[in-house]
Formats: C-alpha cells, structure tokens, sequence
C-alpha cells in the first residue's frame, strides 16, 4: 500500500502530462541514441583504418645481418653470410612473440615463358611467408612445406609478371616458366597490391621455396634475411627485444661485443597507426563528452523547469496532507520512469540508427557496449537527479509558499 | 457545552518584508466549538488569511498556543502536521486548485491517496458519496475545465470532505464567483453545516457573513468585534429572492 500509492500518483500525473513527459523523455532519448550512433560511426572509422594498416603488415619484423668492414671496405649486408638456416631455427623454435617466420633469399635474373620474358626477382621463402605479407593468392594454391624439402622447382608469380610473360591473357597456372634457365612450374598468382608506399611494384615477384632458391639459383647457403611477424603491432616491440636474445645466443655474442644482425620492425607502420588511433579515439571522446554534456543540460532543464512550474500542484498535495516523503517519492518515481523508458528508447533508436548507417549509408559502424552503457547511465543518472532536486526543494517549502509560488 | 474543536491563544504571526518586521496577527485569542458557522471578516491586510492559513497548518505562528481537536499544533513535526492536514482539515481555496485535466472524482480522491489506512475501494466509493452530496453525481468523470466556476468549486469542497475532517477552512471560496453561484455554495454550506460539519469561513463581502452563526471582524492583526449572528439568514431563501436571470 505505501508504495503502489506513490507508483499510482506518479503514473497518473506522466499519463496527465503526455506533451511534458515525452519532451522530457525526448531530451534523453535523443541524448542516448546520437552517443551511441556517434561512437558506432567512430569505432566503426576507427576498426576500418585498423585493418587496413594491418593489411599493410604493421606487425612485420626482418631480421638482417649486420654490416662489418672488412680490409676498411664495408661489406654489402648479405656478403656477410653470417645468417644462417640454424638462426631461422632457433627463432622458429624459440620466439615466442612471433606467429609466422619465415627465411628469405633473393635473387633478380629474367622470366622467360615461350618468346616472352621479363627483369624480376625471385624471393626464396617458406609458405608462412604469404601470411606474413597478408598477401592471399587470386588463383592457383601456395607450395607446401614438403615442396620446400624437396627444392620443388614451383613458382607462385605476380600480377606484373603474368601481364608480362603471359600477354595474350593464357591461364598461367600450371604453366613452365624458366627464371635464370632454371624451370619452374607456375601453381599460384598472387593478388594484385600495386605498388607501395615507395613506389616499388609489389605485384614484379616470383615466389619459391627457399631451398630451391639457395640450391638451383642462388648456390649459397646463408639467408639474406629473415622475416617474421609479431602476435599483434603492441607485441611488436617487446618480439623485437626477444628475437635480438635468441639472435646473439645463437651468434656466441658475448655482453661486451655489439650485434652482427639487424632487427627491425615496421616502426613507423606502427607509430602511425598508434598516432592515428589515439587521434581518433580522442576525437571520439571530445564529441561524445559533447554530445553527453548537451544531452544532460537538456535533460536538466527540461526536469527542472517542469517541476518548478508544479510548485503549486506540489503546495496543493501537501495542502491535502501529503508528507514531504510521499511528494520526493512521487517525484522520484517519475523522474525514473521517465529516464528510463527514455534511456531504452534511446538505445533503440541509436542500434536502429546505426543499422541505418551501416546498411544503406554504408558506412562501417560498430556499436561498442560501453557506449551504451555510459551514455544510458549519464542520461538516467541527470534525469533521475534534476527530477528529485527541485522536487525536494519544493517539498520542503511550507505547503503555503509552495502554494502561493507562481 | 459541545467540544472545543479550535482553541487559540495569543497568537501572534510576524514576517520579514526585506529588512522590515511586519506583525500580520498581534496576539489574537479564540476558541470554536464543535458545530459552529464562523466567518472571519475583515479587509485586506487584516490578517485573516494568515490566520486561517494558520488554522489550516499550512503556516506556523510566530508564538502563542494553537490547539485542534485538543492537539497542540507547535510541537508537532512536519509529518504530523501533514497527518493533521491529511485527516481533521478540510481546506478550500478562493482559486480551487483542483488538479488540472484530472477528472472530478480524482481530484477528491487525492487526499485519501496519502492516508494509507484508506483502501482503493474504499477510497472510490467515499468520493462517490461526497460528489454526490455537493450535487456533482453526474459530472464525476468531468476535469476542471469542463467545469464552471460553481462547479469547481464545489469539486473542491467535496474534496475536503472526504477525508471526514472535524474542520473545513474555506479562504474566501466565493470570491471567484458570482452573485447567484456564491448563495448557492453559501446553501451548500449551510446544509453541510446542519448536518454537523464545523465551518470557518474567511470573507470580506458582510451579506456572506450573515450566513453564519458567529462572526470574528478582524483588523489590523487585532481582533475588533466577536459576536453571534442571532438571525441567520438562509442562503438558499436568498438565492430564491435573486431576480431572474434573463439569458
């Protein structure tokens, strides 16, 4: 009996004040919903730009020998010949930070399929290699580790070389090409990436196995590189101290003698992303405290205004004998039913909103729950308290000058 | 003797108008006995509104005694103020305050929704009753301003009936009316009135007074002149007298 009569009277006087209720409710819903629509359209943003640069392979590590002078003549890196097969191993083995490695030798030397033929490099690698590169193939399969074993003479080509040695538009899958005078069998095409950020062609490439590139091609047994890639770009860093380790562990390094290899990663891949996310995120957070702080001044207002000018009905109820507690619980009630069916309602419109967006707007969206969450707490929480505030102000008045309050 | 219902002594009522002290009631002493029709006359400024807001407990005096229906109204707190409101006062105002686009019997409902003691029937069929005694058993599901004046008004005064009070206050209730509806709702007082319900009636139109059976003249925060009407006229003869309306 004590609460249904306070939830009876607060209903009854939303029911009698639709207009009032509803811009009330009006101010939260849309509070609610542009926050959520907003950071979904920013996250949204936000992912998008992720994958692209992770498609650019941000968490890629290379290790390379490192320069010496030898006779006052300093050496090209890979006449070092100081990284090893054995090196490859242990990294495999051991990194844990890393997902895929794989080992790389390179040549250049001419394509030649029929009357056709073309200046490429060839990159002697494993299968990891491809995922590495985030590099998928547009037709035919990648080697396998048993083709590497055995020095397969198998050859995964580019676009450009396709373009070039293939020009009446032949299926080269399954093709011979020779590289060097050396047959390969073409079993995939890589899909195109034009070229990079500096200006090199990435699609001019022909993919073996580094054994057969070592043995058949190159006659050498030492790496020109390795390349690997880390768990994830935060990873990147902390991958590139572990690998270092392993690297002069293997190399007999002894503390006082400086590194013979280089490690690297894609520092500046990573910095901008970094950079970039942060910029967003911030952007994302200013226009959302924005959106939020209108949406609660709004809420204020409106809450404030409509039960100042209830002064005299709250004079009149406590004329009747309504306690100061049956008028702060009347309010309250009402001020948390309005906030919350306006908090839901919000939520609605924003994941309708944000439907809209992605589905024929198509934009990327992606609704993060805590902006649901924040947003609906801010927008409850504001209204909840500027309906119970100027209530409790009023309800403290003498029942005369609440009466009287014009 | 019939029962004490109001016994006050010495009242006295100050505010502060800026940095000035204004007295509104100057030390004023009375008593109403169970039963009785009084009027409160005086002109504006002479306190009778701050008295009766007094009696009303919507006001606090300054100082001096207040007792109803033998309580003593300083020491209470505010919630039992809210009580003494809630059940022995029924208080009517000069503008109504009914609630806005709130049907009648809503509207008398009201101050039972705050006396839990009331159940939900209970609460429906005493404010049937009271319409129907203030003769508004079939505009009951009629809001305000679907009224008339008189009709409102006596909305209101079957509102501060329902609650069965020992008291019912009316601040210049027909001063928003007409000649004709103000004898009208002076009859509707007078039948109250005989059927036991203790009235007190502040007004400044004398013909309203001559209603009642005892008359306080208030002035200045003083009272001036207390005497018993020894002929009561009857509102209900007088409205009969009233000359045709010609529309």
């Amino acid at each position: 009996m004590r609460i249904l009569n306070p939830l009876r009277i607060a209903f009854k006087a939303i029911i009698l004040n639709k207009v009032r209720s509803l811009l009330t409710m009006l101010g939260i819903i849309i509070g609610v919903a542009s926050v959520i629509a907003m950071l979904a359209i920013g996250e949204g943003s936000k992912e998008s730009i992720r994958a692209t640069i992770t498609s650019m392979g941000s968490n890629m590590i290379t290790v390379r020998p490192g320069s010496d002078v030898r006779g006052g003549v300093k050496q090209e890196r890979s006449a070092m010949e100081t990284l090893k097969l054995t090196d490859y191993l242990a990294l495999k083995e051991e990194a844990s930070l890393l997902t895929y490695i794989s080992p790389l030798v390179n040549g250049s030397g001419q394509v030649i399929s029929g009357s056709n033929n073309w200046p490429s490099s060839i990159y002697g690698v494993n299968p990891d290699y491809l995922k590495i590169k985030t590099t998928e193939l547009q037709s035919g399969s990648m080697f396998t580790d048993a083709e590497v074993q055995t020095a397969a003479k198998v050859a995964v080509i580019g676009q450009t070389v396709v373009d070039n040695i293939f020009p009446d538009g032949k299926d080269p899958i399954g093709q011979m090409i020779r590289f060097n005078n050396i047959p390969f069998t073409v079993i995939g095409v890589l899909e195109v990436k034009g070229e990079n950020t500096f200006g090199q062609d990435q699609d001019d490439i022909v993919i073996a196995p580094y054994t057969t590139v070592q043995k058949r091609i190159l006659a050498v047994d030492f790496l020109e590189s390795i390349v690997a890639s880390s768990i994830n770009e935060e990873k990147a860093p902390e991958a590139v101290l572990q690998v270092s380790e392993i690297m002069r562990t293997q190399h007999k390094l002894t503390e006082s003698t400086a590194n013979d290899f280089n490690v690297k990663s894609m520092e500046e891949l990573i910095s901008t992303f970094s950079s970039t996310s942060e910029m967003l995120t911030l952007l994302l957070v200013a226009v959302a405290s924005i959106s939020l702080l209108i949406g609660g001044i709004g809420i204020m207002n409106i809450m404030y205004v409509s039960v100042k000018e209830r002064t005299k009905e709250i004079g009149l109820r406590l004329a009747v004998g309504g306690k100061e507690s049956d008028i702060l619980m009347q309010f309250l009630i009402e001020a948390i039913l309005i906030s919350l069916t306006g908090g839901f309602l919000g939520v609605t419109l924003g994941l309708s909103a944000t439907f809209f967006i992605e589905n024929f707007l198509n934009w990327p969206t992606s609704v993060t729950s805590y902006s649901i969450i924040i947003s609906f707490a801010v927008c409850a929480v504001t209204g909840i308290f500027f309906g119970w505030y100027p209530a409790r102000k009023a309800s403290a008045l003498d029942p005369i000058t609440a009466l009287r309050y014009e | 003797m019939s029962k004490e219902i109001i016994k006050i002594e010495d009242l006295k009522r100050e505010f502060m108008m800026g940095t000035e002290k204004v007295q509104a009631l100057k030390g004023i002493s009375f008593g109403i006995q169970q039963g009785e029709f009084v009027t409160i006359m005086g002109s504006s400024g002479s306190g009778k509104s701050t008295l009766l807001n007094i009696l009303g407990c919507l006001d606090q005096p300054s100082s001096g005694i207040y007792e109803i229906d033998g309580v003593k109204v300083k020491d209470l707190t505010k919630n039992e103020l809210a009580t003494i409101r809630n059940e022995k006062i029924g208080f009517i105002f000069q503008s109504y305050n009914l609630l806005a686009k709130t049907s009648a019997i809503e509207n008398v409902e009201l101050p039972l929704l705050y006396n839990s003691k009331v159940s939900s029937e209970e609460r429906r069929e005493r404010a049937i009753k009271v319409l129907k005694m203030v003769g508004l058993g079939e505009r009951m599901h009629h809001t305000p301003s679907q009224l008339s004046g008189g009709q409102q008004q006596r909305v209101a005064i079957a509102r501060s009936l329902v609650n069965n009070p020992v008291m019912i206050l009316a601040d210049e209730a027909t001063g928003n009316l007409d000649t004709r509806t103000s004898y009208e709702i002076m009859s509707l007082f007078q039948e109250l009135n005989k059927q036991g319900i203790t009235i007190t009636f502040v007004t400044h139109e004398p013909d309203i007074a001559t209603f009642s059976s005892r008359t306080i003249v208030l002035k200045d925060g003083n009272v001036i002149s207390d005497y018993k009407n020894e002929a009561i006229q009857s509102a209900a003869e007088q409205l009969a007298n009233l000359p045709k309306e010609n529309h």
